[in-house]
């Protein structure tokens, strides 16, 4: 899930546990600045981002700056709507640009629009309640990064789906800072 | 070409509803939404009440097959108080509990209803029981049901917390309802809430206007 706040983006996701390979970084590059979070098949989401990544560095080069956020979500879209029927994969990206600062973009089965934050995978059902009741703009840094933080491990100890590891990556004007939290290592609540 | 559903957000087959029980400290709260629908497609009841007296300390929510549930709780109330006369004394929560999950066991091939349980006896004070789909029965500090449960999951585990005081479940269950509301499209309507404890029963209705609101995209 990915959220929005003065000045950056700020995603998380949730590491699934499956037979191949216990420990997936779905959070990809696309850009700089520009991330996107992979959920459901693992590999029509991982095509699409390195197909998204390729196309954005020709269009970076033609526009001569980094590209927009919203023009790496429209390149997402653009494939996601094209195989809307082939493809099960839904990408969140979020970035910081010059113009227009942080910024999230939902992108599923074609659908582009701008939000505040975004959920999704099979995990994000389970914390829709607790991030709309939460989430609020104008967060800093820290708050919006605990604010993923807790709904991640809300999410995966519910889902059976999700769990491991959870990938947090920030980017601001600044910078990008990825940083990994274990397992053992996420908030807990109430557990009965 | 097979779809595939990337969400796997239904578990089990409940028709539309929320529905939570939350113990705090000297009583318990039991609420649920008041949206009837039919198919999803159309809401055959704005303000239908799922939070049914069984006895007088004993509330019950019904979730999954409101027909299915109206009659089970028609015939528990009979068995309940029949028991009640016998033992000469108020049921405990225990025991409805477990005639409810004896109807929903015995006949879960035709049967498709869940329940919460919650109320106030004098041997264990307040307590909320869970009578699954199948006819299984636990007991649980918290517990919530229905298909807009799955969206809550999250917040319950965040908010709730043991030994509240009763503005403060109150006011967790309020909020965790008009959550569940707002992105359940088959749950809705108002909210009504009763609260039990030794003292009495006070009933609580929140209409959708007066619901907080919450951050919305």
């Amino acid at each position: 899930n990915v959220k929005e706040f003065c000045g950056s983006a700020v995603r998380g996701i949730i590491n699934v546990e499956t037979v191949v390979n216990r420990v997936m970084n779905k959070l990809s590059p696309l850009h700089d600045k520009i991330y996107c979070a992979l959920s459901g098949s693992a590999a029509d989401a991982q095509t699409i981002a390195e197909i998204v990544n390729y196309q954005l560095d020709v269009h970076s080069i033609e526009v001569g700056e980094d590209p927009q956020v919203r023009s790496a979500a429209t390149l997402v879209r653009n494939i996601s709507y094209k195989y809307r029927e082939e493809l099960s994969a839904h990408l969140i990206v979020a970035g910081w640009d010059r113009r227009n600062g942080g910024q999230v973009f939902a992108t599923m089965k074609g659908l582009l629009t701008r939000q505040p934050f975004a959920v999704g995978g099979s995990g994000s059902s389970y914390v829709y309640g607790f991030v709309d009741a939460e989430y609020c703009r104008g967060m800093n840094k820290q708050e919006c990064q605990q604010f993923v933080v807790n709904t991640l491990s809300l999410a995966m100890n519910r889902d059976g789906s999700s769990g491991g590891v959870a990938y947090i990556v920030t980017i601001d004007e600044h910078g990008t800072e990825e940083k990994v939290i274990l397992g053992n290592q996420l908030p807990t609540f109430f557990d009965q | 070409m097979e779809k595939h559903c990337t969400d796997s957000r239904v578990k089990g087959v409940s028709t539309g509803t929320t529905i939570l029980a939350a113990i705090f400290d000297g009583g318990v709260v039991i609420g649920s939404d008041s949206r009837a629908s039919m198919g999803g497609e159309y809401v055959s009841s704005k303000t239908i009440n799922k939070v049914i007296q069984v006895h007088d300390r004993i509330f019950c929510c019904m979730a999954g097959s409101l027909a299915d549930a109206q009659a089970v709780i028609k015939s528990a109330k009979f068995h309940l108080s029949f028991h009640s006369v016998q033992m000469e004394s108020p049921p405990q929560v225990i025991a409805a509990a477990s005639v409810l999950k004896d109807l929903c066991y015995k006949n879960k091939d035709e049967l498709q209803a869940g329940f919460l349980t919650a109320g106030w006896d004098k041997k264990n004070g307040p307590q909320v029981y869970v009578v699954s789909l199948g006819g299984m029965l636990i007991s649980q500090q918290v517990t919530i049901g229905g298909s807009g449960s799955t969206y809550i999951y999250g917040y319950v585990d965040a908010k709730y917390k043991p030994n509240m005081t009763k503005e403060e479940c109150l006011q967790f269950a309020t909020n965790a309802l008009a959550l569940a509301m707002g992105r359940d499209n088959v749950s809705g309507g108002v909210a009504h809430l009763v609260v039990i404890t030794e003292k009495g029963v006070e009933h609580v209705v929140v209409p959708g206007d007066k619901l907080p609101k919450f951050h919305d995209e």
